[in-house]
């Protein structure tokens, strides 16, 4: 029997494994190659030499890679602590209105990520929504925190707040009522069963909304183009740039190489610290 | 006798908005007694204890635990603790961070919160091995002993028990009942426990109190609630039972359907046409033969009969209803269904119940 459901669920995985391999690992490994291959080269028969790797430290794109893993990380770390409230009243409290709410953020994604950045700048910008209002009204004005590294970072956090709040909902629904009541009676107090009960047990939740929000935030490039006005340069830029502009794969392929192996191995380290099969529901 | 009491309860009320859930619960607990709060779903006992932990707030009343008012004490501050009938134990420690969990919050060293955690392992039994074991890894038993072990390291000045043991099976139940019952004598602390068992109940308290639509019918020792209840529904609730509703005909005897008593137990203040209830236990009624002699005898036909293990159950049509008799295995009838019989018992057997 259980041989049987092994054969059963590797046959079923079949045609998703087919279309991953044509469609994510045959491309990652034509970059890979890429990657090695002498300067503005468009194929693959040269001779390896990786170049475009030393030029990743020598012409300062490291600056560019550690601007957008730090702002990745920032907005992380902020979404873990804007979602929490919200998350545990839709797993624990709001009963039928999380619905209403899971719609409203859903709809948001609805509307292109540009349309929505470029909506923050019509109204953060000076004479926009905001300022020019204030200054019509009273005469004072004040500068726009548009076009700086905060502005990009309330982007990102503003962007992927979705890819935070329903894993970590999910995490916290999965923590039982009666431990925290437990917890209380053995004389915790409210500080003591958020760190010693809610974020242990929700740690899966946490670990999936922090990796999904964390690797699309490393690889986002509009929020820093519109809303901080390339006052710094995310790594997904630089890579845009080599491949069109730059006319340079290879440089372009050793960029992403980088990215890809950072992202990856942070990825692996956090799946590899939680029990995955716990939040999607099965028991073990 | 209510001066020395540990926990008292005076006219606790709660309300979950038009409904009321509990109405002026009174009760007096006793330091190291086993008490023990039966009830049927409904009756409010959950509710009750919920209110003693402090996961609820109470809407009328008082709670006094050592003459200090705690019923506006939130559930963290109270010297008191509970072990859930899920057990609520926490799945990401190990059984000896479980165990020390409570000796954690209040900073004691590491080196002594394992000694007292090694110890607590002894006290119930467990192997010293099951302090690195995980939760996931103990079996439903050995949980219960560590959920106990847990609730025991908190040291509380009573130990609370929501139904633990109604998820186990029958064995293993019966099997913690007793050892429940010993670890109450060995460590003297007041256990106070609900469930909806009545057998749970008899094996392991001191005193029973019986709830019903969120009030107390009556708190006795178990043994005085099952020979003498005070309504129907404690004595149906503590198992088979023969109710004969009763008139009073002049003050000294009673008239049922085919039956009249008149010895020895109308001594209550019946006055003339007062309904009532004589309660006879199964096992109190026996088949009459040859020239037995009993207070009580009625004819009847055998409806039914039930092996019940050591025991065997008849149902008796007599006196216009199905009465039901216990014997002993050896007192087995020969094919017994639709046999003439007669029966018999004594009113030193018997109860009388003033209610109907």
């Amino acid at each position: 029997m259980r041989q049987l459901d092994r054969k059963l669920g590797m046959l079923s995985s079949l045609p998703m494994v087919i279309i991953l391999l044509i469609a994510f690992l045959v491309p990652v490994v034509v970059v890979a190659l890429f990657s090695i291959m002498p300067p503005k080269v468009f194929s693959l028969a040269n001779t390896p030499d990786f170049s475009a790797y030393t030029v990743f430290f020598s012409q300062g794109y490291y600056k560019s890679l550690l601007w957008s893993l730090g702002m990745a990380f920032a907005s992380t770390a902020i979404l873990i602590i804007v979602c929490w409230p919200l998350a545990y009243g839709m797993a624990k409290v709001f009963g039928r209105f999380t619905l209403v709410l899971t719609i409203a953020v859903v709809m948001s994604l609805f509307v292109s990520e540009n349309i929505r950045l470029f909506g923050w700048v019509l109204t953060l910008m000076k004479g926009g929504l905001i300022e020019g209002h204030l200054r019509a009204w009273t005469g004072v004005g004040f500068d726009s925190p548009l076009y700086g590294v905060p502005s990009i970072i309330f982007g990102l956090v503003y962007v992927y707040l979705p890819f935070m709040l329903f894993p970590l909902a999910q995490g916290i629904a999965m923590v039982p009522d009666d431990a925290r009541q437990a917890a209380a009676d053995l004389g915790a107090t409210r500080w003591q069963v958020l760190t010693q009960i809610d974020i242990p047990l929700a740690a899966p939740g946490i670990v999936v909304g922090s990796l999904l929000s964390f690797v699309l935030a490393a690889g986002a490039v509009a929020e820093s183009k519109i809303l901080g006005g390339q006052a710094v340069i995310a790594i997904a830029d630089d890579v845009e740039t080599a491949f069109t502009f730059g006319q340079n794969w290879p440089l372009g392929s050793a960029l992403s190489m980088i990215l890809i192996l950072i992202i990856g191995g942070l990825a692996l380290l956090g799946v590899s610290r939680i029990d995955l099969d716990a939040i999607m529901g099965r028991e073990r | 006798m209510t001066d020395a009491a540990l926990l008292r309860l005076r006219g606790v009320v709660k309300n979950f908005g038009d409904f009321t859930a509990l109405h002026g619960i009174n009760l007096d607990i006793q330091e190291g007694e086993f008490f023990t709060i039966v009830g049927p779903s409904g009756s409010g006992k959950s509710t009750l204890i919920r209110l003693l932990v402090g996961m609820d707030d109470i809407s009328a009343g008082k709670i006094m635990l050592r003459d200090q008012r705690i019923d506006q004490m939130p559930a963290n501050f109270r010297p008191t603790c509970m072990v859930f009938q899920s057990l609520a134990l926490f799945p990401h420690m190990t059984v000896g961070q479980n165990i020390e969990f409570p000796l954690k919050l209040r900073k004691e060293l590491p080196v002594e919160r394992r000694e007292r955690a090694l110890e607590l392992l002894d006290l119930l039994r467990l192997p010293q091995s099951f302090y690195d074991k995980r939760i996931s890894q103990c079996s439903g038993g050995e949980k219960q002993r560590v959920a106990l072990a847990r609730a025991l390291a908190f040291d509380p000045e009573i130990l609370f028990f929501d139904e633990p043991l109604s998820a186990l099976d029958y064995r293993l139940r019966k099997a913690l009942e007793k050892e429940l019952k010993d670890l109450h004598a060995r460590t003297g602390k007041t256990f106070v426990y609900i469930t909806h068992s009545l057998e749970e109940a008899m094996v392991m308290s001191d005193r029973i109190a019986i709830m019903k639509d969120g009030k107390i019918e009556q708190i006795a020792a178990a043994d005085e609630i099952y020979s003498a209840p005070v309504s129907r529904f404690v004595a149906e609730f503590m198992g088979e039972v023969n109710l004969f509703e009763v008139t009073s005909l002049d003050g000294t005897s009673l008239q049922s359907n085919s039956l009249t008593i008149a010895k020895g137990i109308t001594q209550s203040t019946f006055s003339v046409g007062d309904k009532g209830l004589l309660m006879v236990r199964p096992e109190d009624v026996q088949f009459a033969e040859g020239n037995d002699s009993f207070d009580y005898m009625l004819k009847g036909k055998i409806h039914a009969e039930f092996a019940l293990g050591s025991r065997i159950q008849y149902e008796v049509e007599a006196d216009g209803k199905i009465l039901t008799v216990e014997t002993l295995r050896e007192g087995r009838i020969q094919d017994p269904e639709g046999m003439q019989v007669t029966l018999g018992f004594n009113a030193a057997k018997t109860h009388l119940i003033g209610d109907t």
